[in-house]
């Protein structure tokens, strides 16, 4: 496959580990570099690629999971709205199996709520079109890389007049959550591996506030595995010439503004939010996006009475400081025991990309020696 | 065969054997399958005698007993050991490219005899019908079935049929039931996987799971991938030819390859290590996999053979396989090692290791 | 939210819907190109583009001559030895 297979070759994997192995070398302290995007923790757990870097350097799997983040009030929302049978209730994989507070989408569906998978939003138009005598709703979540597609599907349905179409709309937007992980004191982190599709859309210009604000280097990188390794090198270099910068990895893509016309889209359909709540992270302000008011017609949070009930997480769950980087997934006290992929307690069980789904996954065999080392050494 | 009632089924025997010229006995008016159909009554009988038992066309099966009988010393003459497994379909959509449910039906049943090293020699029947089903479409399906059993060289020698109310069955379900004999010294299972053996495959993995995700229609998406639906018990045949010893064999099907070895990794308490960049995927399924986000390694499969083997045997067997229709590309993928006991594990390109994990509920497409 | 895969625009669909069928690795599949054209890159320009694919939607060109600095640099770091 073209664009892919090329940035997928081993020998010069294991030439870039070599490379990244003389940056620790010479750095001469453990270093902790953190992913943002649920994305970049899949594709570091499918190629092992924490396997070929030196022991000193420690992934911290960031909150780019717009799945896992989900509030389980939010959840419990989407649910009320297919118990109405009116309505057949839109969505992506993902959200099939988030738990709400008492239960989940597929569950709901396995009880007769009309529930159906989509890959593109404009498929669930598309269900509105052939079903005019129901009520469609589309449940929208996503970070900014899914925000456009949204916002186009809205304003087609506005084209076409579309009556029997709304959204409910979860999107979030990654800068606030980053700003949230950098003020917190306890974050360990020495650099950041940027969201490459994100970026593709909102460019590299707002994350010069990390380097210049906050003294931490940003490389934004592509996902396949010679993209990721590429700029946890560049990050390293950095590192080691004392600079401290917003680089770009993933130029054949992503470009300084970002993309005008997918931003004017986001812009034009969605304001953003007072507030909005992530499941480990809590309330972040200006953190989420709602539909704007020309645009109520879409909106299902006005079409629907909602629940709209906060719920706390679960007392046990430790997502939080795993999302900091002050825990590891094996450390968190419910690991793998009350908590994992088939009964999640929180944000970081419950999507693949969640950085304890993807360890419990991925990692279990492998890294039980490197845990070892991190819990005994530098932990 | 399938009425309780003896004094209907004789009054019915009787009535098949008269003869009015303006009848014309070979052919069902009915257009759609109604609930009369599987009340016991002329139309079920018609039914069965028009659309299955003339498709079958057996002797044992044109008795139309309520049971087939079978001579017990045919058997002992072929095997000391009769292998038994029932399997029901209910695949949605009922036709899609390479093949259907009526295919399925029998080769699914087929090779869960076959694995065990068993000739499969005779299959049941019994089907449950959503009133409205169009009897064409039934009658694809039957004609699929007979061509899938005969190609098999197995009969389908007693059945069953039901109709159930609009919306109590999603058009039609198959459930078919086999029986074979296994030869003398054959002992094929799960059990005897030994550290050091080699892991073999006979060719292409997820085609039937991506074949099926496409035909749902609901993803879009067009490609030119089919089922890989085939009966595996001549490609057994093949093996155990040339290596009777053959520790374990299994049929890769839902759940995918990753499954299976779950199972077996789980079953003799022992490792298998697979290796990624010998697996075989076609670039299509490759394709949709990326697209979706989901991992070929769990998709369906249903002409898949999984063998386990001693390392001594793996060059034969797998010359073995190549040389047949069922197995040109069939390729070593693996080796079971004793440690970690029941996981697998996959050394990536890259030369990293990871577990593959047993599917938790099925796998969904994820855009994150 | 990240999951895309470039593919290549083969064929436009809808002019005004702004449709293209895109080929990724044999697949085929209608994918919105709202976000990649403008006056200067009007649909019919877009045939034979490699885009990044996300939920439908051609999110972005792939830039070839980017593309190859980046295997070119990666080249590079693979001859150089340590």
């Amino acid at each position: 496959m073209k664009y892919v297979d090329e940035f997928r070759e081993p020998e010069k994997a294991a030439a870039l580990s070599q490379h990244i192995t003389k940056l620790c070398h010479e750095l001469k302290k453990p270093l902790k570099i953190m992913e943002v995007c649920g994305g970049h923790t899949h594709a570091i757990f499918k190629y092992g690629i924490q396997d070929i870097l030196p022991r000193s350097l420690e992934f911290i799997h960031g909150p780019g999971c717009p799945v896992c983040v989900m509030p389980k009030g939010r959840l419990d929302d989407a649910i009320a709205i297919s118990q109405n049978h009116q309505v057949i209730l839109a969505t992506f994989g993902d959200t099939m199996r988030v738990p709400g507070s008492r239960t989940n989408l597929l569950q709901a569906k396995a009880t007769g709520a009309d529930i159906r998978m989509v890959y593109s939003p404009l498929d669930s138009l598309q269900i509105a079109r052939e079903n005019p005598d129901k009520e469609i709703v589309f449940f929208a979540l996503g970070f900014e890389t899914t925000a456009p597609s949204t916002a186009f599907t809205i304003l087609q349905a506005a084209a076409e007049n579309i009556t029997n179409f709304s959204m409910f709309s979860n999107h979030v937007l990654v800068i606030p959550a980053i700003q949230q992980l950098l003020e917190s004191p306890d974050l360990q982190v020495d650099g950041f591996i940027g969201p490459g599709h994100v970026s593709m859309v909102i460019g590299t210009d707002p994350y010069h506030f990390i380097a210049q604000t906050y003294h931490k280097p940003v490389v934004i990188s592509g996902f396949e595995p010679l993209d990721i390794l590429q700029s946890i090198w560049m990050l390293l270099l950095q590192l080691t010439q004392n600079r401290c910068q917003v680089e770009n990895q993933y130029h054949r893509l992503v470009h300084p503004e970002g993309n005008t016309i997918a931003l004017q889209a986001i812009n034009q359909v969605f304001a953003v939010r007072k507030n909005f709540n992530w499941r480990g992270l809590g309330d972040i302000p200006n953190s989420g996006l709602k539909i704007r008011p020309e645009y109520a017609q879409f909106d299902a949070e006005i079409k629907f009475t909602l629940p709209n009930l906060q719920v706390a997480d679960h007392k046990a769950c430790q997502c939080g400081e795993i999302l900091k980087g002050v825990l590891k997934p094996w450390q968190c006290k419910v690991f793998a025991t009350a908590c994992t992929p088939e009964t999640p307690l929180g944000t970081c069980m419950v999507s693949s990309e969640g950085a304890c789904a993807a360890y419990y996954k991925y990692g279990r065999f492998a890294q039980t020696n490197h845990r070892q080392k991190l819990d005994h050494g530098h932990g | 065969m399938l009425q309780e009632d003896h004094f209907f089924n004789k009054y019915y025997t009787t009535y098949l054997t008269m003869s009015f010229p303006s009848h014309q006995p070979n052919q069902l008016k009915d257009t759609h399958i109604t609930l009369a159909h599987g009340s016991g009554g002329k139309a079920m009988g018609d039914l069965i005698k028009h659309i299955f038992v003339n498709s079958f066309d057996n002797p044992i099966l044109s008795l139309l007993e309520d049971q087939a009988t079978l001579n017990l010393a045919n058997l002992t003459q072929q095997g000391d050991r009769l292998a038994f497994t029932t399997d029901s379909y209910v695949v949605d959509p009922l036709f899609f490219p390479g093949s259907d449910i009526g295919e399925l039906a029998i080769n699914g049943t087929i090779n869960d005899l076959a694995v065990s090293g068993a000739k499969p020699l005779y299959l049941s029947c019994g089907v449950i019908l959503e009133e409205g089903l169009p009897v064409d479409t039934l009658r694809r399906v039957v004609t699929s079935m007979k061509l899938a059993a005969q190609k098999a060289k197995v009969q389908i020698i007693t059945g069953d049929t039901k109709v159930v109310h609009r919306g109590a069955a999603d058009k039609l379900f198959i459930n078919t039931t086999g029986i074979g004999v296994i030869s003398p010294g054959i002992n094929i299972s799960a059990h005897n996987i030994q550290v050091g053996d080699a892991v073999i495959i006979n060719g292409e993995l997820g085609n039937h799971g991506a074949a099926i995700l496409i035909a749902r229609g609901e993803l879009a998406l067009e490609t030119n991938i089919e089922s890989d639906c085939q009966p595996l018990h001549y490609l057994v045949e093949h093996i155990l030819n040339v290596c009777p010893q053959v520790h374990a064999m299994r049929d890769a099907t839902r759940g995918g390859l990753a499954t299976v070895l779950n199972e077996f990794a789980l079953t003799s308490h022992v490792g298998i290590r697979l290796y990624e960049e010998f697996i075989p995927v076609r670039q299509e399924v490759q394709g949709i996999c990326e697209i979706l986000g989901l991992d070929p390694l769990y998709l369906a499969n249903e002409g898949k053979l999984v063998v386990v083997v001693a390392s001594d045997h793996a060059e034969n067997v797998l010359s073995a396989m190549k040389s047949h229709p069922g197995g040109k590309n069939a390729c070593v993928i693996g080796e079971v090692i004793a440690s970690p006991p029941g996981l697998v594990l996959l050394k990536t390109a890259f030369g990293t290791e990871r577990i593959l994990d047993m599917l938790v509920g099925e796998q969904l497409p994820r855009i994150c | 939210m990240c999951l895309g895969i470039p593919g290549q625009i083969i064929a436009i669909s809808d002019t005004n819907h702004k449709l293209a069928i895109v080929n990724i690795a044999g697949v085929k599949r209608q994918v919105n190109i709202a976000c990649i054209v403008n006056e200067q890159h009007p649909p019919e320009k877009c045939i034979g583009d490699w885009v990044l694919v996300h939920v439908g939607f051609a999110m972005s060109r792939i830039n070839e001559e980017e593309a190859a600095e980046t295997l070119q640099l990666l080249e590079q770091l693979a001859s150089l030895s340590i």
